[in-house]
């Protein structure tokens, strides 16, 4: 550490400044290379995926006929091929799970992939999606991690036996004596919810088989971690070196997310193999917010043992992990990357955790921006707010007397974290300093006198960075551990090499999406060389046949500047190191006496003495016969570089999870309005210590992005499903993403206190306002409405539902799931007609004129006694979908009184609905009383949700239009028109 | 304007970045998908294809507009404009994309190319917006990665800019 301080320390360094970045001349004028952007070879094939429209269901029959006929379609890859080509996916707990690239016996979640078209174009290829006809046997949903934990809940992998699967308990320290002990337990239950940082790019990629070698080579914005590449050479039943990965030179965000590509990387290489052509997918949408990835939501007990100053002597966690359908890998990291970070920003000594994992029928996680830390933080950051409520003491007093000293560090955590650097009570200052939490205060007494609601929130985190690759296997016992073999380390690699005319490059496995990593590194490695970002060039296209990569590589857990920077920085001093005696004997000086300076080499004592850099650093090339025995050429260096801090856990279970752990303090003041339950943040400060930043202006951005995505999954984002488990947010209309106008600007500060673990000194700084900032914001929340339970996300009706706890619940989001089962659309009305019940009685019963009267009928044929089958097209909003459907009348009372049900899928999803119609004699005429129930799922459930109501009512209409027409004797027609009150919609 | 059938192509002539163009499109095709397959020009970019995430906008006869809204045969005899045509023929970046990269206005850099050109119309026609004002506009993207700041910062400073030109 302390050469390379010097370094950074000299004049002309470069490093640590906030350099304007590399990548944006291209961006900025469309010349960016994204996935969708890149040529592919003629007879490339375009790829649409038919998705299950239930969220479980037996898989009965395929039948892709129809499709193959279609024009442009050159094939249809259904669970046949997958089964012959394909193995199911390693899962990260010991339990016999079958997850394949493709439903095979049932379809477990919404959106699941169930076939694929393979056509000239997308839109021929989406056509034929509507040819294949799929039959489906439903099974009971089960949505709520709660309700799949129970015994009797419907089984989601009947071989497993039990939707938990895995249930591990632990202690460190003494808890059980430490809460006997404890004057005060304070705990509190979370219910976290789903959400994503769904980047605007969604998942694409160009998939080929190369059959004279039998190699898979699959060119994809995959994010890493690279340990699922012998996932998918697995799962492909080929060598690793069989499955060539490449990543396109820009990637349109990921934060996580892009992780998710693997299972479709799999099946688009498979598809390619089947159809001897390459593959071309790029997922919309509503696939990436229906069936794409998502954070987990979870359910934590977690409760502390209180001294009476405040002190926490230790945690209890009992936490609840809901990983969607399958436990797709690398889950449940989720659940185990905060692991040996539990305590937080605390000395707390004792500790006990259960941790479960639970399958739901829901969209399988993975990846997100915070990576646990949200969960974690949310349960860990409300309770010591509550402590102090709980004891009268003052909030930001209670974790204050609780953070871990600066004296302490580097500082071994209860549960293995090792805190490498950190002064937190300093941070803590800088946040509230120069009169920033007395204004706060005072904007509160201010509010609060005129009655207004106005609350103050903290929230203190640690934010790890460089994942240790063996945390994942805390979820094993030891003796499962023993068995695999140890997991460990984090390795980064960068590769620096020398041109003939001396120009230097800079490659790296770092797969950014977005974070500015070729400014970065050209600043690092120009520094080493005494040359200008400029003249360095730096490329993060990875291949993994070419390229120097570890299971670590990829851009996920804040690893970039603390392990990758560092990396390349090792290997361009390397590679100083062999040109400095090449230099040496040409200024016939020792090579001690070499210096790097100003795009010049030259000897120290006497700088005139001097050659340029590109000539020398050009010497290995030309005339490597003159550099002298012992000499060896400088070309190229490649670097690995693993924290020797990450060990595997030990028999104990602790582990040490990161290499670097950074500090976070938030501050921030809320105004709430008591009409509306709209929360405005007034003032947000967040303090970071990420020791050295390499590139300010950069940092800066990662921490703005970061607070944009928690602002987000505070106030507006959910991923809500229906008690039957259909999507109910597949478009950006409903599931809200905020805008400029949401997002205010946060005040940043930096403290900088350098990790003595990282070659450069830096630590993460990418994730800690995901972790940070929704509890900040909900701790304030809870403080201006006086109510100390709260889940997210505080959305306006949420909000009014802790202003005013006697309303109705809000309607949608997490209400619809918690809601007993029922159906989301409902309605009642009246109507009259001029006909008599006798006559309408009869219109309804005749299977002819029955068809007549079901608006967009196309078909209806008798299969049992008051049972039709039929055909029928309905319209929702702007899109138009063709129904197969059943349709059964019952409970007959002639003429008086009837129950119409109807079920069906097609192109749009599933619908059911029931009327129950009650005929009254009125005057020669008929009234008309009915009462109607209807759900939809699947497409038409996620992006027309907002239009599926008036689309029912429409339907009603047009029937009893029709029924008047129908039932009706000539003379009578048509007075209805306006004479029809339309029901009344709930 | 003539009929058209579907499942047919049918020539599609427009004037794009100035310069005039032509291409065959069936009349389902999307503007988003003509303009970056049909006539290879990828700098627009497609995020939602339903409206809302603002990463297709175009300049429609000067007027921003969501190019995934559009079908490509609706631009025939039209003038389009897409970020490839907002520098100088020289290559320069425009005052607009030069602030953009003074300020971090990007990371990713996937929906930039929709807020440039939403706010080179709004800038052309709002020439002093107020910070408000800039935020209103840029609600209609959505940007995951850089919290905003950056863009607002640069749309206000190239405002003043070509003010004290
Ligand atoms: S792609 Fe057009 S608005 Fe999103
Ligand atoms: S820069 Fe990535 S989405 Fe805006």
């Amino acid at each position: 550490m302390n050469e390379v301080a010097a370094e950074l320390a000299r004049e002309e360094a470069y490093t640590g400044r906030p350099l304007k970045r590399v990548e944006d001349a291209a961006l900025l004028t469309g010349r960016g290379r994204f996935i969708d952007d890149l040529p592919s070879s003629a007879g490339t094939l375009h790829a649409a995926i038919l998705r299950s429209p239930h969220a479980h269901a037996e898989l009965v029959s395929i039948d892709a006929a129809e499709a193959l006929k279609m024009a442009g379609v050159a094939a249809v890859i259904t669970r046949k091929d997958v089964t012959a080509l394909t193995r199911p996916f390693t899962v990260g707990v010991r339990q016999p799970m079958q997850h394949w690239c493709l439903a095979v016996d049932r379809v477990r979640y919404v959106g699941e992939p169930v076939a694929v078209v393979l056509a000239r174009d997308r839109y021929l290829a989406e056509d034929a999606l509507d040819a294949i006809s799929v039959e489906y046997r439903p099974l009971p949903p089960v949505i709520d991690p709660e309700r799949a934990a129970r015994a009797d809940a419907p089984l989601l992998h009947p071989d497993v036996g039990a939707n938990v699967v895995s249930d591990r308990s632990f202690a460190y320290g003494d808890p059980e004596a430490a809460f006997a002990e404890a004057p005060h337990v304070v705990g509190t239950t979370i219910r976290y919810p789903r959400n994503s940082v769904t980047p605007i790019e969604c998942f694409g990629m160009i998939a080929d088989w190369r059959p004279d070698d039998g190699t898979y080579e699959i060119t994809t914005h995959f994010q890493g971690p690279f340990a699922l590449h012998p996932v998918m050479a697995l799962a492909l039943k080929v060598p690793g070196t069989k499955v060539r990965i490449r990543t396109p030179p820009d990637s349109g965000g990921s934060y996580g997310v892009k992780q998710g590509v693997v299972p479709y990387a799999v099946l688009m290489a498979v598809a390619a193999r089947v159809a001897g052509r390459p593959v071309k997918w790029i997922e919309d949408r509503l696939e990436h917010l229906s069936a794409a990835s998502s954070a987990t939501n979870r359910v934590t007990r977690i409760e502390a043992a209180v001294a009476e100053d405040g002190r926490v002597t230790a945690l209890r966690y009992d936490q609840l992990e809901d990983c969607g359908a399958y436990l797709k890998a690398p889950e449940p990291a989720t659940l185990y990357r905060m692991h040996g970070t539990l305590t937080g920003a605390y000395q707390i000594p004792n500790l006990t955790v259960r941790n479960r994992v639970v399958l739901t029928n829901k969209t399988p996680t993975g990846l997100n921006r915070g990576f646990g830390g949200p969960q974690v933080y949310y349960a860990l950051e409300r309770l010591m707010h509550r402590i102090a409520d709980e004891l009268g003491l003052d909030r930001l007093e209670v974790i204050r007397r609780n953070l871990v000293p600066k004296e302490a560090m580097p500082y071994r955590a209860a549960a293995g974290s090792l805190y490498d650097s950190g002064d937190y009570a300093a941070t803590v200052d800088l946040a509230i300093g120069e009169g920033r939490l007395v204004g706060l205060l005072a904007r509160r007494e201010k509010a609060r006198k005129e009655g207004r609601l106005y609350g103050i929130g903290f929230a203190a985190v640690v934010e790890p960075s460089v994942s240790n690759m063996g945390y994942i296997t805390t979820v094993l016992t030891a003796e499962e551990r023993e068995k695999a073999g140890p997991k460990d380390g984090a390795v980064a690699s960068a590769t620096v090499a020398l041109d003939p005319l001396g120009g230097v490059s800079v490659a790296v496995a770092s797969t950014p999406q977005g974070q500015g990593h070729r400014t970065v590194l050209s600043q690092v490695v120009a520094d080493v060389f005494g040359l200008r970002p400029e003249d360095v060039s730096v490329t993060v296209e990875l291949d993994t046949a070419r390229d120097a990569w570890s299971i670590a590589a990829g851009n996920y857990s804040s690893r970039f500047a603390a392990a990758v920077a560092g990396t390349a920085h090792l290997a361009a001093m390397r590679l100083r190191d062999r040109l400095a005696p090449i230099a040496a004997q040409r200024l016939n000086v020792p090579a001690e006496e070499i210096v790097f300076s100003g795009g010049k080499v030259a000897a120290r004592s006497n700088p005139e003495n001097s050659l340029s850099f590109h000539r020398l650093a050009g010497a290995s090339h030309w005339s490597p016969g003159t550099l002298g025995d012992g000499v060896d050429p400088a070309l190229r260096e490649t670097a690995f570089w693993s924290p020797p801090e990450l060990a595997a856990p030990d028999r104990g279970d602790v582990i040490n999870s990161s290499a670097a752990y950074g500090f976070i303090f938030d501050m921030c003041g809320v105004e709430v309005d008591r009409d509306t339950g709209k929360v405005s943040i007034d003032r947000y400060v967040t303090a970071h210590d990420a020791g050295r930043l390499l590139n300010p202006a950069l940092a800066d951005g990662q921490v703005r992005g970061a607070f944009a995505n928690a602002v987000g999954a505070a106030f507006y984002e959910e991923f809500a499903y229906g008690e039957d488990g259909r999507c109910l947010n597949g478009t950006f209309a409903d599931y809200l993403v905020p805008t400029a106008c949401e997002v205010p600007e946060p005040e940043i500060l930096h403290m900088a206190c350098p990790s003595p673990f990282t070659p450069l000194g830096a630590k993460g700084i990418g994730e800690g306002n995901c972790m940070s900032t929704p509890v900040c914001l909900a701790n304030a929340v809870a403080d201006a409405l006086g109510v100390s339970d709260i889940d997210l996300p505080l959305s306006p009706a949420q909000v009014m539902a802790l202003i005013e706890p006697n309303e109705p619940p809000p309607p949608h989001a997490a209400a619809v799931e918690a809601r007993e089962p029922g159906r989301a659309l409902s309605g009642e009305g009246t109507a009259t007609i001029a006909a008599t019940p006798d006559e309408i009685w009869r219109a309804i019963l005749d299977p002819a004129s029955l068809a007549r009267l079901l608006p967009g009928c196309e078909r209806l044929e008798a299969i049992d006694e008051n049972t039709y089958a039929a055909d029928v097209t309905v319209r929702v909003g702007p899109v138009t979908g063709r129904y197969t459907a059943r349709v059964r009348l019952s409970e007959l009372q002639p003429p008086h009184s009837l129950r119409l049900d109807g079920d069906g899928g097609g192109t749009l999803g599933t619908g059911s609905g029931t009327a129950w119609i009650v005929l009254q004699p009125a005057d020669g005429s008929t009234r008309i009383e009915y009462r109607w129930e209807a759900e939809a799922g699947g497409k038409v459930a996620a992006v027309g949700g907002r239009m599926l109501e008036s689309a029912a009512r429409l339907l009603i209409r047009q029937m009893l239009q029709r029924l008047e027409v129908g039932a009706a004797p000539a003379a009578k027609r048509p007075w209805w028109r306006k004479h029809l009150p339309l029901g009344k919609g709930r | 304007m003539p009929r058209l059938k579907a499942g047919q192509r049918h020539e599609v002539a427009f004037t794009l970045n100035g310069v005039a163009v032509r291409g065959e499109a069936e009349p389902r095709m999307l503007l988003t998908d003509f303009l970056r397959h049909v006539i290879g020009v990828t700098g627009t970019h497609v995020g939602c294809e339903h409206g809302v995430c603002g990463a297709c906008t175009i300049r429609l006869d000067g007027v921003a507009t969501r190019g995934c809204l559009l079908f490509a045969v609706q631009v025939a005899g039209r003038d389009v404009k897409t970020v490839e045509g907002l520098g100088g023929s020289d290559g320069r970046l425009s005052p607009l994309q030069e602030a953009f990269r003074r300020n971090h206005a990007l990371q990713c850099g996937f929906c930039t190319a929709g807020i440039l050109m939403s706010l080179d119309d709004f800038l052309e026609k709002n020439p002093s917006p107020t910070e408000p004002e800039v935020r209103e506009v840029l609600s209609g993207h959505l940007c995951r990665c850089t919290g905003y700041t950056g863009i607002v910062r640069a749309a206000l400073e190239t405002a003043k800019g070509n003010a004290d030109a």
